[in-house]
């Protein structure tokens, strides 16, 4: 069976702008892949190429075997996509919302009924069947969304940062719902700014900066190949010298990085750092030992935060 | 057989209808019958008692009626090339999420328009039969009118939906409605005719596809010949129309598969 996505020197062009720079990637089926990066990193044009919506300006293509300038249609008839807005007709009901969806796909009305009540069980929101959408809360209208986008029993889901603006709670609602979907076997592509979403739910990822593709792995491997297993967080208050800071903690641990608020110390033993720390005279104001995580990876990738 | 993906859309449009109709069609069907009596009987006894034989032998009700149904539907066409597409782009933003299935960007222009048709002559047929009720049009020839009133609405529906859809900001909006659809709606002899403006003001309202349309629908309703050759009125309501079709093919996809 060919790969899900085939991508070879994969780019998109607006005018004079390179949104997606020569991307390589290929994704296996019953992968859960991510994008990650921060925003205008090309996460969503790469998505919406590999969605059949966007042509391809130059580069190699196939999603699902087929070549998306030639079989559009056919590629988009067995995906499904939760795009970053809802798009739901505010007026309709939740049902109502599902129904007008299939029917784009030409399924029959019965098959439809009997889809609406499976999807809405599984997003938990068959006790909303019949309300309008208009009052449901930021999560429930984004369950609503990924019950839209299974209409079709699609192989393949991409999903363009799906919990962005929801609260910690409906973001874990709607983790475990994908979480799931990964488990019946089907093919997730996510994009995301956020690291905690690429670690829960990504086995393998790219992170993108800039339209180009600046590492790729397991987030767990990217982790061990680009930062320490624990990193503390050095924060010296609004008076301090961070210049002199930097000096003075010169050679402990891995690596240094100064952001604008706080210095980060890479280590494998964080409790031993701190004593170091404190062993040369500094005395910050707080201080934070964590384990790290693909932000540190960005970081030190781009020199940039994922999120600003 | 696979259902035309136009169709589908169309299905769409008309299952929302059920919750939307009201807001919609009441506004529109009731407008042009409330024209009907406040030009048409009211102001009509006035103009028919002082008979200028401007309309030949006609009472002024029976020679607005025609004019005000063809003003009607491209009303009507109007706001179904403007407020559906705005909300399928930028309100809503349906249409970018109907792309994402086998659904193409022009089958959301194809199938809006044909809504369109369906809505535009609810409410043409609702005015016919009010207008035949007040005498104003015997009801047969009425119903004749009806096909170019439609087409006419549909013309303006096809044309602003292809540029309307490239909007970014609603600014436009209230221009349009200002300086487009309320002047067309006056001056392209509907309330009268073309031959009582200035003569260049003449010359620019008999150039506009309104005008064409009201003739054709003026003709049919009174069993008379239209100013020009009826081909030369059609052609224009048609190019219209079929302009609109194939540049909203172009602008829905720019916009839409960018």
């Amino acid at each position: 069976m060919p790969p899900v996505v085939e991508a070879r020197a994969l780019t998109k062009r607006f005018g004079s702008f390179t949104a997606v720079d020569a991307i390589d990637v290929e994704v296996a089926r019953g992968e859960s892949f991510g994008f990650l990066g921060p925003n205008g990193a090309g996460k969503t044009s790469a998505m919406r190429m590999i969605g059949a919506v966007s042509p391809v300006t130059e580069g190699h293509l196939r999603v699902l075997g087929q070549d998306p300038e030639l079989h559009g249609a056919d590629i988009r008839a067995r995906l499904g996509v939760v795009s970053q807005e809802d798009a739901l007709d505010q007026e309709l009901t939740v049902a109502e919302n599902l129904a007008i969806y299939g029917r784009y796909f030409d399924l029959p009305r019965s098959v439809i009924r009997e889809r609406i009540d499976e999807l809405l069980e599984f997003v938990q929101l068959s006790e909303r069947r019949s309300s309008r959408v208009d009052p449901l809360s930021g999560g429930m209208k984004r369950r609503v969304v990924i019950a839209r986008s299974l209409i079709n029993d699609p192989e393949v889901v991409l999903l363009d940062e799906p919990t962005t603006g929801l609260d910690p709670q409906a973001r874990h609602v709607l983790w475990d719902r994908l979480f799931r979907l990964k488990q019946r076997g089907i093919t997730l592509l996510l994009t995301t700014h956020y690291m905690d979403e690429a670690e829960q739910l990504c086995d393998r990822l790219v992170v993108m900066d800039a339209g180009r593709i600046v590492a790729e792995g397991a987030p767990s491997a990217l982790i061990a190949t680009h930062a320490t297993r624990e990193v503390v967080e050095l924060r010296l208050g609004p008076d301090a010298d961070e210049q002199a800071a930097v000096t003075v903690l010169e050679g402990t641990g891995h690596r240094l990085e100064a952001l604008p608020d706080r210095i980060l110390v890479y280590a494998d033993d964080g409790d031993a750092l701190v004593r170091e720390v404190h062993a040369r005279g500094l005395d910050p104001m707080a201080v934070l030992i964590r384990r790290a995580t693909l932000e540190d990876v960005f970081l030190r990738l781009t020199g940039r935060a994922l999120v600003d | 057989m696979a259902t035309p993906i136009a169709l589908r859309v169309l299905e769409g449009h008309a299952r929302a209808y059920r919750h939307t109709w009201r807001g919609t069609t009441i506004g529109a069907v009731v407008t042009p019958v409330l024209f009907l009596a406040a030009m048409g009987l009211g102001l009509g006894q006035l103009v028919d008692a002082r008979d200028t034989g401007a309309l030949g032998e006609l009472s002024y009700l029976a020679w607005l009626t025609p004019g005000l149904l063809a003003a009607s539907a491209m009303q009507a066409g109007a706001a179904d090339g403007t407020f559906p597409v705005l909300a399928g782009t930028r309100w809503v933003k349906t249409y970018h999420t109907a792309v994402a299935s086998p659904v193409r960007p022009r089958d959301l222009h194809l199938g809006n328009l044909l809504w369109a048709a369906i809505r535009v002559s609810v409410i043409g047929l609702v005015f016919v039969t009010v207008a035949a009720a007040f005498g104003a049009v015997p009801w047969q020839r009425g119903l004749l009118a009806l096909g170019p009133a439609v087409l006419t609405g549909l013309a303006f529906c096809a044309a602003l939906s292809a540029g309307v859809v490239l909007l970014r900001s609603d600014q436009f909006l209230a221009g349009l409605n200002r300086f487009v659809v309320v002047p067309l709606f006056l001056f392209s002899g509907t309330f009268f005719p073309v031959e009582q403006l200035p003569p260049a003001a003449g010359a620019v309202a008999r150039v506009l596809p309104l005008w064409h349309g009201v003739e054709l629908t003026r003709a049919l309703a009174l069993g008379t010949a239209p100013s020009l050759p009826w081909p030369v009125h059609l052609g224009v309501v048609l190019a219209l129309l079929v302009g609109g079709i194939v540049a909203g093919a172009r602008t829905f996809d720019r916009r839409l598969r960018p």
